[in-house]
C-alpha cells in the first residue's frame, strides 16, 4: 500500500479499504525504522495523528476534502510550519519555530493532506549532496536496497556495511530520501540550482521544479529569490500533477506570482507522439558525463524517435558561461537574504554582549557554516560598488542570454527539451566529501541550473538503474507555464522505461500481506 | 563666498498600513505592538507594495510639477544596524516613482512682511522608501531597546537640489513643502511627531571656483532649528576655509542646546551599502488614460491621469484665490495659510460680517492672532470663535462703538467668559456717543473756550465725570483740560 500512487490510496481512503490514521501510524513506523537514513530533522508525530484523525472523520461523513485528503506528506525543513520547528539545517534557526505556515504548506492542509514532519537539507539549501546541514548527512536509500547491494562488491569483510553508502543529492535530499522510501506519498522540496531534481534523480524519484512564478514562495526561506522555487517530489508523474493542482496559482503575498488563474489539469494518456519535437541539446553533453548515462540518453531520445516523435540536436550555446553567472547571482542574492540573521529577533543569539556589533558577528559565525558563510562574503564583493557593473550587472546580463538560448530553440518549434539529470549516478559520501561544497555544487548543478536562470519548468523522471544498482533519471525542460504538456511526455516516457521499484526489506517489513513485489512502476493503475 | 544648500527630506506617508505590509501605522503607540512578520524580517516572508503608498507618492510628484515614472524599480540598501531587521532598507535608488521637479516657495525681504520675493527649488527626485524601526540607547544598563513599530512606515524621500543659499531659504522652501503635504494629505509632515524629517547638505565655494565639499547635517527636529542649523554651518565652514582649514565630507549632527553643529560619532569612513535589485518586487507600472489596457481591473492599477484630475488646490492656488476673492495682500495670504484653521476662521467671519474683507483681515493678522501666539493657542483653542469676532466687527462697522473701543471688547471676548460683545459694550459703557444734541453742547463749549470763555471749563468737567460714571479724578482732568484748551 506504502508504494503505490497516491490516486491510488486515495480510492483506498475513499473505499474505506485502509483509514487515515492507518496509513498515517504504518507511515510513522517507518520513519522510525529507516532512521537510520536521517531523511527527517523533526517528526510532528501527534500533529500529523490528529490530522489524519480529522481526515478519518471526514471520509466517514463522506465528505474528504480532495484527493489529497489523509495523505501523508513531508516538508523540506526550509518552508515554514506554524508550530514545528523550522530549522534549515543550521544552528541559526535550531529550535525556530516559526508563527505562520507557508502557503504551499497552508494548500497542503487545506487539502486535508497529513504532515509527517521536516525533512533534511544542505543548510539553507546550498549544496548538491544533502550533507552540509547541522543534522548531519542523508543516506540514498538506495544504499540499502537490494539492487544495489547485489552490485556492490565489499571491499573487505569487516568493512562496516554502512561505510559504503551513497547520497542522496541535494539540497532536498531528505525529501527525495522520504518519498524514496516510501514513508510518505509525496513531499515538498525547493529548487534553485537543481535542489530538486538532482536528489531526485539519485534516488529514483520524479522531481518536477516549476515555472517561476506559478507557486507562491512565501513561507519558503529564500536561498535565491529570483530562482527559487518549491519543487514537487513523488514516486510517478500524475502524483506530481496533482500536488501541483493543489498548489500552483496567485498568491498576493507573493508578488512574484502571475495573475493568471490556473486550472489544475488531469495527466492524458498521450498515444500519439508523433507531432511532438524534442530537443536535444549538444551542450549538455557536458565533461564528466558518465558513459553510462550518455548511453541512456541517447536510448531515450531513440525511443522517441522511434515513437514517431521528431527528435533534432539543437544548440544552447551560453550554457557554458552558466555556472559562473549562477555562482555570482546566487553568491550576492544570498549576502543579501541572510543580513537579517543577527540574532535580534529569532534565532541564534551569541551571548556575546560587548557591542551590538560584536553580537551581530560573533551570532553570525556561530550560526552559519562555512558554507553559509563563504557564500556571503563572495556575494558582498559582488555587490560592492567597485565591483558591482563588472560582477552582478554582468551576470545578469549573461543570465538574460542563457534565458534567450531557450526562447530562440523553443521559438524553432522546438517543444521539450530532453536531456541529463545528473553526470552520473550517487556516489558514495565518503567520496563525495573529498571535494568541497563550492566544487561539488559547480559540477553537480550544471546540468539542472540553466532551467532556474531561465525560469523554465523542469522534470527527472527516474530512467533506469546503473550498473551499481543505482538510479538514473533524464531531464525534460518544458515551455513557460507550459506544465500541462510537460508532464504529459514526462507520464509517457515514465511508461516506456517502467523504472524498477525500489526493494528495502525495511518497507517490505511494513507493508507484508499488502504490499505486492512490484518490478515496474506501470504497475500502478490509476483506474481500477 | 557661494553658500549651497541641498536638502532631503523624508515624509512619512499618511496611510493606514505600512509600505511593504499590513500592520497598521499609529504614532506613540505601545512597544512593537505594530510589526508584522515581514516588518520583524522573519525568514520567508515578502513584501507586498501599498497602492495608497504609490498614489500618495504620485499626488506628491504631479504637486511639485515632476514627471512621473511610468515604471520604477525597487532596490535593497544593505547596512547593519539594530533598528533595520531585515539587514536592508528596501529603497528606490535606480529608478524613482518621479523625477525634475521644482518647488516654489517665498521669502519676505529684510523681515518686511510688506516685501516678498519669490524663489524656486528644483526637486531632483521623490523616491518610496521604507522607515526603520527606533533605538534606544540605555547607557546605565548598557543595553540597547528596539521598537519596531515604526519599522516599515511607508517613506517618501524628496531630495532639493542645491538652489538655496542660507537658513531662511532652506526654511521657507520645507514650511511650504509641509503646507502642501498637508493639503494634499499624502503626508501630515508634523516635524514633532517624525513625520517630516529634514537633512540639510551644504558647502561654500568662491564664485567661478568649483563647488566645495559638503557636509550633512542631520538631527534637525523643527523648521527653526532647520534655519539655524544650516546658518551656523555655513559660518563655520566659512570660518574654517578662512582660516586655513579644510572642510571634511563628513555628517554633523545638529546640537539645538548648544546652537551648532557637531561630528556625528558612528559614521567611519563611507559606507559601502551594496545596493541590489528588490527581487520580490516586480517593476512598479502606473498608467494614464492613453496607456491603460481597456480590460485591466480598476483595482489593480494607479492611473496617474486619475489623480491628477482630483488634486485638490494646492497653497499657491489658494493663495491667489484668496488674494483676488477678497483683495487682501499677497503677505496676507501667507500668514492665513501659514497657520492651521485660520482661512477658515477668516473666511467664516467674512460670511457672518458686512465688514470689507480688507479691513476684517487687520483684525484677523494683527488682533486674533497675536493674542493666539501669546497664549500660544492654536485657531481651534480660540476662546473667540468666528460668530462673536463677527459680532463685534459689525458694531463697529454700524459705529456703535469706536475701533479703541473694540479692542477693548476683544480684549474682553478672550476672558471667555461666555459674554457676547454687545453685554460688554453695554458694561463697560463703551457706546460711541451718537446723540445729536449732546456732541453739539459738547463741541459748543469747546468752542467757548478756544474764544476765551473760561467759564465753559467746569461744564467740560462735568461732561468728562458723567462720561466717565464719576471714576475721573476732578483735579486731574481740571489740569488735563486746562493743558489741552492752552494748545
Amino acid at each position: 500500500l506504502l508504494g503505490r500512487a497516491s490516486l491510488l490510496v486515495s480510492a483506498a481512503l475513499k473505499e474505506g479499504r485502509v483509514a487515515p490514521t492507518e496509513l498515517c501510524q504504518r507511515c510513522l513506523s517507518l520513519i522510525k525504522s529507516t532512521k537510520f537514513l536521517n531523511a527527517y530533522i523533526t517528526v510532528a508525530e501527534e500533529t500529523a495523528l490528529k490530522q489524519a484523525e480529522e481526515s478519518e472523520k471526514r471520509y466517514k461523513r463522506g465528505q474528504p476534502l480532495g484527493v489529497l485528503d489523509g495523505i501523508p506528506i513531508a516538508v523540506k525543513d526550509n518552508f515554514n510550519t506554524a508550530g514545528i520547528e523550522t530549522t534549515c539545517a543550521s544552528n541559526m534557526l535550531k529550535g525556530y519555530i516559526s508563527p505562520y505556515n507557508a502557503t504551499v504548506v497552508q494548500k497542503l492542509l487545506d487539502q486535508g493532506a497529513v504532515l509527517l514532519g521536516k525533512t533534511n537539507l544542505d543548510e539553507f539549501a546550498m549544496g548538491s549532496g544533502s550533507t552540509d546541514g547541522v543534522f548531519g548527512p542523508v543516506r540514498n536509500p538506495w544504499s540499502y536496497s537490494r539492487q544495489y547491494k547485489e552490485k556492490s562488491v565489499p571491499k573487505s569483510h569487516s568493512e562496516d556495511k554502512d561505510s559504503n553508502w551513497v547520497i542522496t543529492g541535494g539540497s532536498s535530499g531528505g525529501s527525495a530520501a522520504a518519498v524514496s522510501s516510501f514513508t510518505c506519498f509525496a513531499a515538498l522540496g525547493s529548487d534553485t540550482g537543481g535542489s530538486t531534481r538532482n536528489p531526485a534523480a539519485h534516488c529514483g524519484v520524479v522531481g518536477l521544479k516549476p515555472t517561476y512564478g506559478l507557486i507562491s514562495r512565501h513561507g519558503l526561506i529564500p536561498l535565491v529569490n529570483s530562482m527559487d522555487v518549491p519543487g514537487i517530489l513523488t514516486r510517478c508523474v500524475d502524483d506530481a500533477a496533482v500536488v501541483l493542482g493543489s498548489l500552483a496559482g496567485h498568491d498576493p503575498k507573493d508578488s512574484t506570482t502571475i495573475q493568471d488563474n490556473f486550472k489544475p489539469f488531469e495527466l492524458s494518456d498521450l498515444t500519439d507522439v508523433s507531432k511532438l519535437s524534442i530537443g536535444i541539446p549538444k551542450e549538455y553533453h557536458a565533461p564528466g558525463l558518465s558513459s553510462e548515462i550518455l548511453a541512456l540518453w541517447s536510448k531515450a531520445a531513440d525511443l522517441f524517435k522511434n515513437a514517431g516523435a521528431k527528435v533534432i540536436e539543437v544548440s544552447l550555446p551560453h550554457t557554458r558561461y552558466s555556472i559562473v553567472c549562477y555562482h555570482v547571482l546566487c553568491t550576492a542574492e544570498v549576502a543579501s537574504n541572510m543580513a537579517r540573521f543577527d540574532g535580534l529577533e529569532y534565532g541564534h543569539r551569541s551571548d556575546m554582549n560587548k557591542s551590538t556589533e560584536s553580537m551581530y558577528a560573533a551570532t553570525r559565525r556561530e550560526g552559519f557554516n562555512d558554507v553559509v558563510r563563504g557564500r556571503i562574503l563572495s556575494g558582498n564583493y559582488f555587490l560592492l560598488k567597485q565591483n558591482y557593473e563588472n560582477y552582478f550587472i554582468k551576470a545578469q546580463k549573461v543570465r538574460r542570454l542563457i534565458a534567450n538560448d531557450f526562447v530562440k530553440v523553443f521559438g524553432s518549434g522546438v517543444d521539450i527539451l530532453l536531456t541529463p539529470t545528473t553526470l552520473s549516478d550517487a556516489i558514495p559520501y565518503m567520496e563525495f566529501i573529498k571535494e568541497d561544497n563550492r566544487t561539488r555544487s559547480a559540477q553537480d548543478d550544471i546540468l539542472t541550473q540553466a532551467a532556474n536562470m531561465a525560469g523554465l519548468p523542469a522534470i527527472n523522471v527516474p530512467t533506469a538503474l546503473s550498473e551499481r544498482g543505482l538510479p538514473v533519471g533524464l531531464q525534460f525542460i518544458g515551455r513557460s507555464f507550459q506544465e500541462k504538456q510537460l508532464l504529459t511526455v514526462a507520464k509517457w516516457f515514465e511508461k516506456q522505461v517502467k523504472f524498477p521499484m525500489i526493494q528495502l526489506d525495511e518497507v517490505k517489513r511494513h507493508d507484508h500481506g499488502v504490499f505486492q513485489h512490484q518490478k515496474s512502476a506501470s504497475f500502478l493503475e490509476h483506474r481500477t | 563666498p557661494y553658500k549651497v544648500v541641498g536638502l532631503e527630506i523624508h515624509a512619512q506617508i499618511s496611510s493606514n498600513s505600512k509600505l511593504f505590509s499590513g500592520s497598521q501605522v499609529q504614532f506613540a503607540a505601545p512597544p512593537n505592538s505594530l510589526v508584522s512578520f515581514f516588518d520583524a524580517s522573519l525568514p520567508g516572508t515578502l513584501p507586498v507594495l501599498n497602492r495608497r503608498c504609490v498614489e500618495a507618492a504620485v499626488m506628491t510628484g504631479l504637486a511639485l510639477n515632476c514627471s512621473i515614472n511610468k515604471k520604477s524599480l525597487f532596490d535593497r540598501k544593505h547596512y547593519f544596524y539594530a533598528d533595520l531587521p531585515a539587514g536592508y532598507q528596501i529603497t528606490q535608488q535606480r529608478v524613482p516613482i518621479a523625477v525634475n521637479g521644482s518647488l516654489s516657495y517665498s521669502l519676505c525681504i529684510d523681515n518686511k512682511m510688506s516685501q516678498m520675493v519669490t524663489k524656486t527649488v528644483r526637486i531632483k527626485q521623490i523616491q518610496l522608501e521604507q522607515d526603520s524601526g527606533k533605538s534606544l540607547h540605555d547607557d546605565v544598563r548598557s543595553q540597547t531597546l528596539v521598537d519596531l513599530n515604526r519599522a516599515g512606515v511607508g517613506l517618501m524621500e524628496v531630495v532639493m537640489e542645491p538652489d538655496m543659499c542660507c537658513g531662511e531659504e532652506a526654511a521657507a522652501a520645507v514650511r511650504e513643502l509641509q503646507l502642501i503635504l498637508q493639503t494634499l494629505g499624502s503626508s501630515q509632515a508634523v516635524m514633532a511627531e517624525g513625520q517630516l524629517r529634514v537633512d540639510a547638505n551644504v558647502s561654500v565655494h568662491h564664485p567661478g571656483e568649483p563647488y566645495g565639499v559638503r557636509t550633512e547635517v542631520k538631527n534637525i527636529n523643527s523648521i527653526r532649528f532647520l534655519a539655524k542649523a544650516v546658518d551656523y554651518e555655513i559660518e563655520r565652514q566659512i570660518e574654517e576655509l578662512e582660516s586655513g582649514g579644510t572642510i571634511l565630507n563628513e555628517t554633523r549632527a545638529f546640537d539645538s542646546k548648544l546652537g551648532c553643529t557637531v561630528p556625528m560619532r558612528d559614521k567611519e569612513g563611507k559606507q559601502d551599502y551594496r545596493f541590489m535589485p528588490e527581487p520580490n518586487l516586480p517593476p512598479l507600472i502606473l498608467y494614464n488614460a492613453r496607456s491603460l489596457p481597456a480590460n485591466m481591473n480598476h483595482q489593480q492599477v494607479v492611473n496617474i491621469d486619475w489623480i491628477h484630475e482630483r488634486l485638490p488646490d494646492l497653497p499657491s492656488v489658494k493663495r491667489a484665490k484668496l488674494v483676488e476673492q477678497y483683495g487682501i495682500l499677497p503677505e496676507h495670504s501667507f500668514t492665513l495659510l501659514n497657520e492651521a484653521g485660520l482661512t477658515e476662521f477668516f473666511e467664516d467671519v467674512i460670511k457672518q460680517t458686512q465688514m470689507k474683507p480688507k479691513k476684517v483681515i487687520g483684525w484677523i493678522l494683527n488682533d486674533l492672532l497675536s493674542y493666539l501666539k501669546q497664549h500660544s493657542l492654536t485657531v481651534k483653542e480660540s476662546p473667540v470663535s468666528s460668530f462673536l469676532l463677527a459680532d463685534l466687527l459689525n458694531r463697529l462697522e454700524k459705529k456703535e462703538i469706536s475701533s479703541t473701543a473694540a479692542k477693548q471688547v476683544f480684549a474682553e471676548l478672550w476672558k471667555g467668559e461666555g459674554k457676547t460683545p454687545l453685554e460688554i459694550v453695554k458694561e463697560k459703557k463703551l457706546q460711541l456717543i451718537q446723540d445729536q444734541e449732546d456732541l453739539e453742547r459738547i463741541c459748543q463749549a469747546v468752542m467757548a473756550i478756544k474764544s476765551g470763555n473760561r467759564k465753559v471749563l467746569n461744564k467740560l468737567i462735568g461732561l468728562v465725570q458723567r462720561e466717565t460714571q464719576g471714576r475721573s479724578n476732578p483735579v486731574l482732568v481740571k489740569q488735563l483740560l486746562e493743558k489741552k484748551l492752552s494748545e
